[in-house]
């Protein structure tokens, strides 16, 4: 096919709307726009939490005044004004929920327009669901069935409240708000966020899931959360999130904490999809977050799997310390990037407890004038005997004006270990598309499976009810892209 | 079913075909031979609608609608099968699942539901012992690390699969050897029936000792220049192209 033909192609598939973009109408609690120690203060107080988390988000505040904005990523971030943000809003009225029958219709009407049901009976069965608006958790359903297996799954502000020594305690632990630049704003100014505590023994007989949502203008989402899988517990964790369209660019700053103690397994898998901004690049969420579990106790497994299809920026390695001997990290991802989008993402898998086991599988997609950079860090201390990692890192291109790139570092002390890493890019071909379309298979369709079978390894670490969906997201966010 | 009057394309401003005509009745088989450079592939590709081809000139009925104004897919939908000759790899997407997609949209053209799955399943295991597919080459990703008899043998099942009413063999013989080239044949035989017909593309009389074509067409310089009967392959195996060109040189 001709280049002509072959940019036509591209530019219909990438051109398709975004289907979350609606805003919610509902009366605001926000706080005053810009950063201070007073903001700090102000969001404290709002959760009416203990002194010490007080001081603990002041000195990340302070420590942040220090820092400067990194600069090492590869793609373009206009200079961000901290004082044009609002860093707390929530939605009026919202006292103290004791049911979901006191929920504002308004909001359940939002969530079900996202297909996410917060009436338990609606609910996909086998899953429970915190659902997190601007800077508040609204509801956390089947909470009560989970407390008979001793698994907590609430609010991190609740929690904060109702099991203060587990947050104290592990909060920090594994993402220090020294950090880096964002996990220090976010340690000063997290508003809420999921908490999860898996009891010894316990195998969480539900996903868990927490799905984020923007909605005010102006604000920045900063949430936090933390998961603790205490001795041979299993959990399996989903986020997803979405944001209306808005012209200016809101940032989401989160930091997630994952906690895996002896034999315990966390698999937690991230579908997101903000709003990636318009074909012309106006709009969408920064997404920078910091995500890195510890694999503590021998023998525990962290899996990380993400489809990233939103955000004008993604910015974000979802990491694995493995401290325990024979502890296991993994990481799948699935990044797509089109339109004007730019996505540096990857992991970091350090190798400190003998006979650890790391592997990381990553599927980049770009399309349009998108960038997507695979950055991954293999990392094997001297003590790590016998460590093993591998690396399989593939990158895809749809059209000729998108760009794939790769950094995979390697820093390795232990000349025990055994390292590997597989790299490949290639190019949805206008053969394959025609081949498909000649089986009477029209273009978006095929892109949709063509795309969706580059990722098959990825999906399938994906828990059944979500990988369907994802499917279609993937397909959705392609759509336009090729013709 | 398919009528091809005076039909002239281009490729990048070259001009491959000059003024065809063929016309294909319900059930019939068609050989297309000719020197290389002469239009084969080229006269498959437009057929199919391959977006690089530039039909100057020309019009194709097919079963009274414009074949030229369908879209690859749309042509697809209405009946038109190729094999390819060179068949495309697409890691991680399985025969199946390419079938299953296939065929459901060519459904919901016709304004039927999606087929269930336990139809799908059962239509799969009929196809597979008519052309004697291997069961295993369905579950494997799409023509990934298939030999190039495999290959081409999946083009015969989804032919099998779609039941086009013209199906277009573009050299499937190239490439194969003796056995490959047998079974395939095979393959295509049981699917010859009243209804359906074949434009069968190839270079050698070979594949047509198995597919025994009701015509044979010598295409050279873009045209059709000599039509007959199987004979008529039989003749240009011994006495090659020279005589034909000779012939077309000094009509001309």
């Amino acid at each position: 096919m001709s280049d002509t033909q072959e940019v036509d192609i591209i530019d219909q598939v990438v051109s398709q709307e975004y289907k979350y973009g609606f805003t919610t109408d509902i009366e605001m609690d926000s706080a005053p726009m810009g950063l201070s120690e007073e903001i700090v203060r102000f969001i404290s107080a709002k959760k009416n939490e203990p002194e010490w988390m007080l001081e603990w988000r002041l000195k990340a505040y302070r420590y942040w005044l220090t820092l400067e904005e990194p600069n090492w990523q590869n793609f373009k971030l206009a200079p961000i004004d901290y004082q044009k943000i609002i860093y707390y809003a929530a939605p009026k009225e919202k006292i103290k929920l004791d049911s979901l029958d006191q929920v504002d219709p308004e909001l359940l009407k939002t969530f079900e327009k996202l297909g996410i049901s917060l009436t338990e009976q609606k609910r996909l069965t086998g899953v429970a669901v915190d659902a997190v608006f601007d800077s508040v958790s609204i509801a956390t359903t089947f909470k009560d069935q989970l407390a008979e297996k001793g698994v907590i799954f609430c609010a991190i502000s609740e929690a904060l409240h109702e099991h203060p020594e587990l947050v104290k305690k592990y909060i920090g632990s594994v993402v220090p708000y020294t950090d880096n630049y964002f996990s220090a704003l976010n340690a000063a100014v997290f508003s809420d966020g999921s908490f999860v505590y898996i009891p010894k023994g316990v195998r969480c007989p539900m996903e868990l899931s927490t799905y984020f949502r923007i909605n005010a203008e102006n604000t920045g989402q900063f949430e936090r959360t933390l998961i603790i899988a205490d001795d041979n517990s299993y959990v399996s964790y989903l986020e997803g999130c979405t944001a209306p369209m808005r012209d200016e660019n809101q940032l989401h700053a989160a930091v997630v904490e994952l906690v895996a103690m002896e034999k315990a397994e966390i698999k937690y898998s991230t579908v997101q999809n903000w709003y990636p901004g318009d074909k012309d690049g106006k709009g969408g969420i920064y997404n920078f977050v910091t995500k890195r579990g510890s694999c503590e106790g021998a023998h525990s497994k962290i899996s990380w799997t993400q489809v990233e299809t939103g955000s004008a920026i993604t910015w974000k390695y979802p990491s694995c310390i493995l401290k325990g001997d024979y502890s296991n990290g993994e990481f799948f991802s699935v990044a797509v990037t089109n339109n004007m989008q730019q996505a540096d993402t990857g992991t970091k898998m350090i190798h400190i407890g003998k006979n650890t086991k790391s592997r990381i599988v990553s599927k980049g997609i770009s399309a349009g004038k998108s960038h997507n950079t695979y950055r991954g860090l293999v990392k094997v201390n001297k003590k790590a005997e016998n460590a093993r990692n591998h690396t399989q890192c593939d990158s895809m291109l749809i059209g000729s004006r998108s760009g794939a790139h790769t950094f995979p570092y390697l820093e390795i002390s232990n000349n025990t270990a055994t390292v590997e890493h597989e790299a490949s890019t290639s190019k949805i071909g206008e053969d394959q598309i025609f081949y498909c379309n000649q089986r009477g298979i029209g273009t978006e369709e095929a892109i949709g499976l063509i795309v969706n079978g580059f990722c098959k390894e990825v999906l399938n670490q994906l828990p059944m009810e979500f990988a369907v969906e994802a499917q279609k997201l993937l397909a959705v966010s392609l759509e336009g892209s090729v013709g | 079913m398919l009528s091809i009057k005076n039909l002239k394309a281009e490729i990048e401003g070259k001009k491959i075909l000059n003024g065809l005509n063929l016309e294909v009745k319900a059930g019939e088989v068609h050989a297309i031979m000719g020197p290389n450079g002469a239009g084969k592939s080229t006269l498959s590709a437009v057929l199919a609608g391959r977006a690089d081809y530039e039909v100057t000139e020309g019009t194709v009925d097919f079963d009274g609608k414009d074949l030229l104004e369908l879209s690859p897919e749309d042509r697809a939908r209405e009946g038109v099968f190729l094999a390819f000759q060179y068949p495309i790899e697409i890691p991680g997407v399985s025969n199946t699942n390419f079938l299953k997609t296939a065929i459901n949209e060519k459904r919901k053209y016709q304004g039927l539901e999606p087929m269930e799955a336990t139809d799908f399943l059962k239509m799969m295991r009929e196809k597979m012992e008519l052309v004697e597919m291997d069961k295993s080459l369905t579950s494997r990703s799409l023509n990934e690390g298939f030999s190039g008899g495999e290959k081409k043998r999946n083009e015969i099942f989804q032919m099998a699969m779609l039941e086009p009413k013209l199906g277009i063999l573009d050299e499937t013989d190239s490439g194969l050897d003796i056995d490959a080239l047998r079974l395939v044949s095979e393959g295509v035989n049981k699917l010859r029936n009243k209804e359906r017909s074949f434009i069968v593309i190839t270079h050698y009389q070979r594949l047509l000792d198995y597919i025994v074509p009701d015509f044979v067409h010598v295409l050279y310089k873009g045209r059709i220049v000599k039509s007959g009967d199987a004979s008529l392959a039989k003749e240009l195996e011994e006495k090659g192209y020279d005589w034909i060109k000779q012939e077309v040189e000094a009509n001309s």
